[in-house]
């Protein structure tokens, strides 16, 4: 376990190294930041100084050491447009990016498992239809063009729910659902296989031979095992979450870390913007790190591969 | 005295007539899924559009004419013309802007999945075939590519270098090689210890030829399924790109781009943000039922 937990960790690390070096990458394409930086009318011995004093002149690989060991400190530079560390600006946003995405889980979770249970169990039905079809239309649906319909149909029409800004529990409905439709689709797609395949083996039905009837067979001996894909793809889905609040957060005016990024790329504020690219994957990261080490509590034999 | 043996010693027009016949096989195994061929009849009509959408479309899609502006579905105009999904905020014909729309979504589409799709494949053959340290390497770089929150990353490269189409190609087709290389990894492992690559290699065959002839076309089943429904993806985050300005720019009409202009008409003109929308859906669902068909017809234990 204990060698498990080392190399997956290492794991991590790398990851994150890779990510620190692309994300130093993209700013490094814009080109030369002292014309960016400076006013136009500098002279060429003030541009000549500033590339010196700012270290632009040096190697590509001292650059990047010298923004690697920034990044460690939660030093990106200062933000052009607000005149603060671009990293605080980024970690003062993350929680309302991580309540949105958290919410729109607890949403697609609340509505997959349960379709994706009855869709299993009352195969071919009517039920199971429609659990299908809406999985396949939410598979489809594009975020954004539900987020404007929701508003259309319930901040517009019947003026039920706000349709921007962030606040209480009524601001938070809309874009949670946009942001969750599809998790919630291949959610219950997955329950609904995963249950299948669970149903159809021998201990279910030695389960059923035994006399344990209905209910218990499904939620005792089916679903324990039906949880395990789910558990990752949990993990995996936080990464769409995280990414898809960029643009659901741009709908609904929430005031989240992609909401801030995509206004920092208009604005061609890089710092902020690598700083919310570098926080947004760190945080998948180690998700992804917890779910894996998760994952051999329920799956012991995954530690041994 | 021993005869050299090789692949062409056997009589392969012989043996090309079955392989047709497997191909109409599976034609009509597809053609008995209803939903994957609902799927193939939606797709063909998007490519259709897109063809030839200068004859089907009545209007120009980027001819103003604001006298007729955010006309609602079904208004005739002056001139006796029907607009049948109705003017947006310049008076342009959503219809027509609609089936032009369908150029861009489906060239990005195309390209960024051909882009992805070769370089996934590449990387899955000699992942999957040497394994080893470039395996480990190209596993490695598959987690970091993973690791992002893609669409966050595409706006940020597309942001420093500027939409253009071929910025939006190569962004989407050169991050999108992950699922395809772990798909043709998966099938090159089980392959190459099969017998046929055995005695290709005893035959004398070197790795690069047992790799082009005997391993792709065998993988080629579980890419195709993948590209097809990577295609969907890829769809829906070129209308994203354009939903945020950052895709192919203005006035070419993309259906991102009319969303996003719809967007703030929404409480007086409904059917500019209705309509390129429901495009976007129609046509993912499309290429998604036509997808699941093709997977459970071609490798029905192919999980997706």
């Amino acid at each position: 376990m204990k060698i498990f937990l080392a190399r997956r960790l290492a794991q991590s690390l790398l990851v994150l190294l890779g990510v620190s070096f692309i994300v130093f990458f993209i700013l490094y394409l814009t080109g030369d930041p002292a014309l960016v930086l400076l006013p136009p009318d500098s002279s060429e011995e003030d541009v000549q100084k500033f590339r010196q004093a700012m270290g632009f002149n040096d190697p590509f690989i001292v650059q990047y050491g010298r923004f690697l060991v920034g990044a460690l400190h939660g030093n990106f530079g200062q933000s052009v447009r607000h005149g603060e560390p671009a990293f605080n600006l980024v970690v003062e946003r993350m929680p309302a990016t991580f309540e949105l995405s958290g919410a729109a889980l607890l949403v697609a979770l609340c509505l997959a498992i349960p379709a994706g249970i009855v869709s299993a169990v009352r195969r071919n039905t009517v039920l199971d239809y429609i659990s299908t079809v809406v999985a396949l239309l939410g598979q489809s649906m594009p975020t954004f063009w539900l987020g404007i319909m929701l508003i259309l149909v319930f901040s517009v029409q019947f003026n039920l729910l706000p349709s921007s800004g962030r606040g209480n529990l009524e601001h938070l409905i809309l874009p949670a659902i946009t942001l969750g439709l599809f998790t919630t689709a291949r959610i219950t797609r997955l329950t609904r296989s995963g249950m299948l395949e669970v149903l159809s083996q021998d201990y279910i039905r030695t389960a059923r031979a035994k006399g344990v009837s209905g209910p218990p067979v499904v939620w005792k001996h089916a679903l324990k095992n039906a949880a395990i894909p789910i558990v990752t793809i949990v993990g995996i889905e936080l990464g769409t979450l995280l990414g898809g609040s960029v643009i659901t957060e741009t709908i609904f005016a929430w005031p989240g870390v992609g909401r801030l990024s995509v206004q920092a790329i208009y604005n061609r504020d890089y710092p902020v913007v690598q700083a919310a690219v570098f926080l947004l994957s760190s945080t998948f990261v180690l998700v992804n790190l917890v779910v894996d080490v998760l994952y051999t509590y329920l799956d012991p034999r995954i530690r041994l591969r | 005295m021993s005869v050299p043996i090789s692949a062409r010693t056997i009589d392969l027009a012989g043996a090309r007539r079955p392989a047709r016949r497997e191909w109409i096989v599976f034609a009509r195994r597809l053609a008995r899924r209803r939903t994957a061929l609902f799927g193939l009849v939606v797709v063909t009509v998007v490519i259709v559009s897109a063809l030839g959408a200068s004859w089907l479309s009545a209007y120009d899609p980027i001819e103003q004419d604001i006298a007729n502006r955010l006309r609602p579905p079904g208004s005739v105009d002056a001139a006796g013309r029907t607009h049948l999904l109705g003017t947006d905020h310049l008076g342009r014909d959503i219809l027509a802007r609609m089936i032009f729309g369908a150029r861009p979504a489906l060239m990005v589409g195309f390209a960024a999945v051909a882009i992805s799709g070769v370089l996934g494949m590449g990387v899955g053959l000699i992942s999957g075939y040497f394994g080893g340290r470039i395996d480990d390497v190209f596993m490695r770089l598959a987690d970091i590519q993973l690791a992002f929150p893609f669409i966050l990353l595409a706006i940020a490269v597309i942001g420093v270098l500027g939409p253009s189409l071929p910025v939006i190609i190569v962004v989407i087709g050169v991050s999108s090689w992950v699922v395809y290389a772990r798909v043709v990894r998966g099938a090159v492992l089980s392959l190459r210890e099969r017998e046929f690559v055995q005695a290709a290699h005893a035959l004398g065959s070197r790795d690069g030829r047992v790799l082009v002839r005997h391993i792709l076309p065998n993988a080629l089943t579980p890419w195709l399924v993948v590209a097809t429904l990577d295609m969907a993806r890829v769809i829906v985050i070129e209308s994203a790109l354009s939903f945020l300005g950052l895709g192919v720019q203005p006035p070419t009409p993309t259906w991102g781009g009319m969303l996003a202009d719809g967007r703030v008409y929404i409480s007086t003109a409904w059917w500019l943000a209705t309509f390129p929308g429901l495009a976007i859906l129609i046509t993912v669902l499309g290429i998604n039922l036509f997808g699941d068909g093709l997977r459970d017809t071609l490798d029905p234990r192919l999980k997706l």
